[in-house]
């Protein structure tokens, strides 16, 4: 009561408004500086993409077009693809074409390479979202579990099958669940998009990782907490463990949780790539890996770069975020 | 957990090491005859879609998984820990470009750019090796140089200082074996990850080519026969999950017994 009236007296002086004013400052000031930290990491990722197609072994037109191809039809690739050209020459029009969001076009079927990956994205992006609902439906409940029932069979259980979760890998639970759900028990297709019922065994073969890594996590930050004076306090006040964790605890253990979840969103759209191989998913990583048996280098590197870039745009964001939301991260 | 680990660990290098003793066949011989045959009380495993022995070929893939994980860890580590040092200790302007080239290859999930790399220096093992090493040292090199960072204060390295020690001196004989456990823990956990990658670029198509045995590589195969031969899949998927908790079981138990706020938990 006494601290309530103290802030609400707090509140109308002059002293808070400032200090928030200051706060927001500082929040611009890190936005700013994280943002322009990401420049040259964008770059740097650009500068790898584009040296791929300079690391093969040999002429990278010969290697895109076969042995058997012709030495005029060589030569018309490299100059279609511009590799005639000095290398700071090609560099510039690959950054320019970036810039205009020309990814050039596929050896294959002459499209432009982001009309392509434009028409991958949503289905990569909804298996991908759909990957993180599962494992964070299911990784909450057993890392809370694990905490309130700690160094029980419950906590022994759910910590065990978590490790699981980290070294099944995803090509091999994928068929697996495949075998039990689609073919045995008949209740899920196996293949294909479609419905909401074409996404459940994709994503939960691809979430099944992360759902072992947020519970573990979960389960850390939860115990971290309950060391916490306020925690200890609750507990002298009378409440039970279960009430500590879930009514205290969990609430302040969640930023580090969303945290990983955000930075695991790279792990989550390379897995994709497995996923949607296997499931035949209309993705992005499906694109990728036909690109690569098809020698279709430019698709290769767009589908690399939209990976890689939406890779360092989410863990950006969650930085962010998790500045916003936790004020000691700017000071640092 | 960590006993567990240490268990599946070193009787899987065992039953690597020993696998021709153990199974009376080669995992290259074909009996087309009994191609995709089950387990049986000859063939534990089955046969495959060539007729080929799956438990030999399963002891076969785990000395190239165990080999790939060792050179891969090996290779990662050592590049790692010396530019991680070198950074931290040194400082300037050779640790704002070894973060810098942290950060651009940070910015790829590691197995795309594995992907990327093999996908355009050819798919095989020598090349998985290599784009694996070449993404993989740049976790040692963050957790070295972050490591290195504190120890350059220690007292007993800021007396060597003063006693005139070279900063190679320091840092080969200080700055390295004071972070070597955690680099230790690291690498433990860094096998199963090795494996891992290994076992997926081969199942994408992109790693161990065909004859030669690799765990990855017969799951991506089974798959045609997931209806008609499940244990072709069953099997090598199987050891694949087992190995891999093993070296997270380990590296796990590791980590806490080095670090004493996790002890208890």
């Amino acid at each position: 009561m006494h601290v309530r009236i103290a802030l609400r007296f707090y509140s109308r002086t002059g002293p808070r408004s400032s200090t928030i004013g200051t706060q927001w400052a500082a929040v611009g000031a890190f936005l700013a500086r994280r943002l322009l930290l990401t420049v040259p990491v964008l770059l740097g990722v650009a500068t790898l993409v584009f040296s791929l197609i300079h690391v093969i072994p040999g002429d990278p037109a010969q290697a895109m077009l076969g042995e058997t191809a012709s030495s005029s039809d060589v030569a018309d690739l490299r100059q279609r693809l511009g590799l005639d050209r000095p290398l700071p020459v090609q560099y510039a029009a690959f950054l320019g074409g970036l810039l205009r969001g020309d990814l050039g076009r596929s050896l294959r079927t002459g499209e432009p390479v982001s009309t392509q990956i434009a028409e991958r994205i949503p289905a990569t992006f909804e298996l991908a979202i759909a990957a993180m609902i599962v494992a964070v439906g299911v990784a909450l409940p057993l890392g809370i579990a694990a905490a309130v029932w700690r160094r029980t069979l419950v906590d022994h259980v759910a910590m065990t099958a978590a490790m699981a979760g980290v070294s099944i890998p995803n090509f091999w639970l994928g068929p697996l669940l495949a075998i039990v759900f689609g073919v045995e028990l008949g209740w899920l297709p196996v293949s294909g998009s479609g419905g909401l019922e074409h996404l459940v065994l994709p994503a939960v073969s691809l979430g099944g990782a992360l759902a072992a890594i947020v519970a573990r996590m979960t389960r850390a930050t939860l115990l971290e907490e309950l060391r916490q004076p306020y925690v200890q306090a609750a507990r002298a006040r009378g409440a039970s463990r279960t009430w500590a964790v879930i009514g205290h605890a969990f609430r302040n253990s969640l930023v580090p949780v969303v945290t990983i979840v955000g930075l695991q969103f790279g792990a989550v759209l390379t897995g994709a790539v497995i996923t949607e191989t296997i499931f035949s998913w209309p993705g992005v990583g499906r694109l990728l890996i036909q690109s690569i048996s098809f020698r279709d280098y430019p698709v290769v590197q767009g589908c690399i770069l939209l990976i890689a870039v939406t890779y360092v745009a989410v863990n950006l964001a969650t930085d962010l975020l998790y500045s916003v939301l936790d004020p000691r991260i700017r000071l640092e | 957990m960590t006993r567990a680990g240490g268990i599946i660990v070193a009787v899987a290098v065992l039953m690597a090491l020993a696998g021709p003793l153990l199974v009376p066949f080669d995992p290259a011989t074909q009996y087309l005859a009994l191609r995709l045959e089950g387990p049986t009380a000859v063939h534990w495993f089955g046969l495959d879609e060539l007729g080929r022995d799956v438990l030999a070929r399963v002891l076969a893939g785990a000395r190239i998984s165990l080999m790939v994980g060792i050179v891969v860890v090996g290779v990662s580590a050592s590049v790692g820990t010396v530019l991680g040092s070198v950074a931290g200790y040194f400082g300037g302007r050779l640790d704002e470009m070894i973060s810098r080239l942290i950060d651009i290859l940070l910015a790829f999930p590691g197995l795309l750019l594995a992907i990327a790399l093999v996908a355009v220096l050819g798919p095989n093992l020598t090349n998985v090796v290599l784009a694996l090493s070449s993404i993989g040292w740049v976790g040692y090199a963050r957790l070295v140089r972050g490591q290195s960072l504190q120890v350059r204060e220690l007292e007993y390295v800021l007396a060597a200082r003063a006693a005139g020690a070279t900063r190679v001196r320091i840092v080969t004989r200080h700055v390295i074996p004071a972070v070597l456990p955690a680099v230790s823990v690291q690498a433990t956990l860094g096998m199963g990850g090795a494996i891992l990658s290994e076992a997926a670029l081969s199942f994408l198509g992109l790693g161990v080519q065909p004859p030669t045995p690799s765990w990855g590589t017969m799951l991506s195969y089974g798959r045609a026969h997931l209806l008609d031969a499940p244990h072709v899949t069953i099997f090598p998927g199987l050891a694949i999950a087992v190995l891999v908790l093993g070296f997270n079981f380990l590296g796990d138990g590791l980590r806490d017994r080095l670090d004493p706020k996790t002890i208890g938990d």
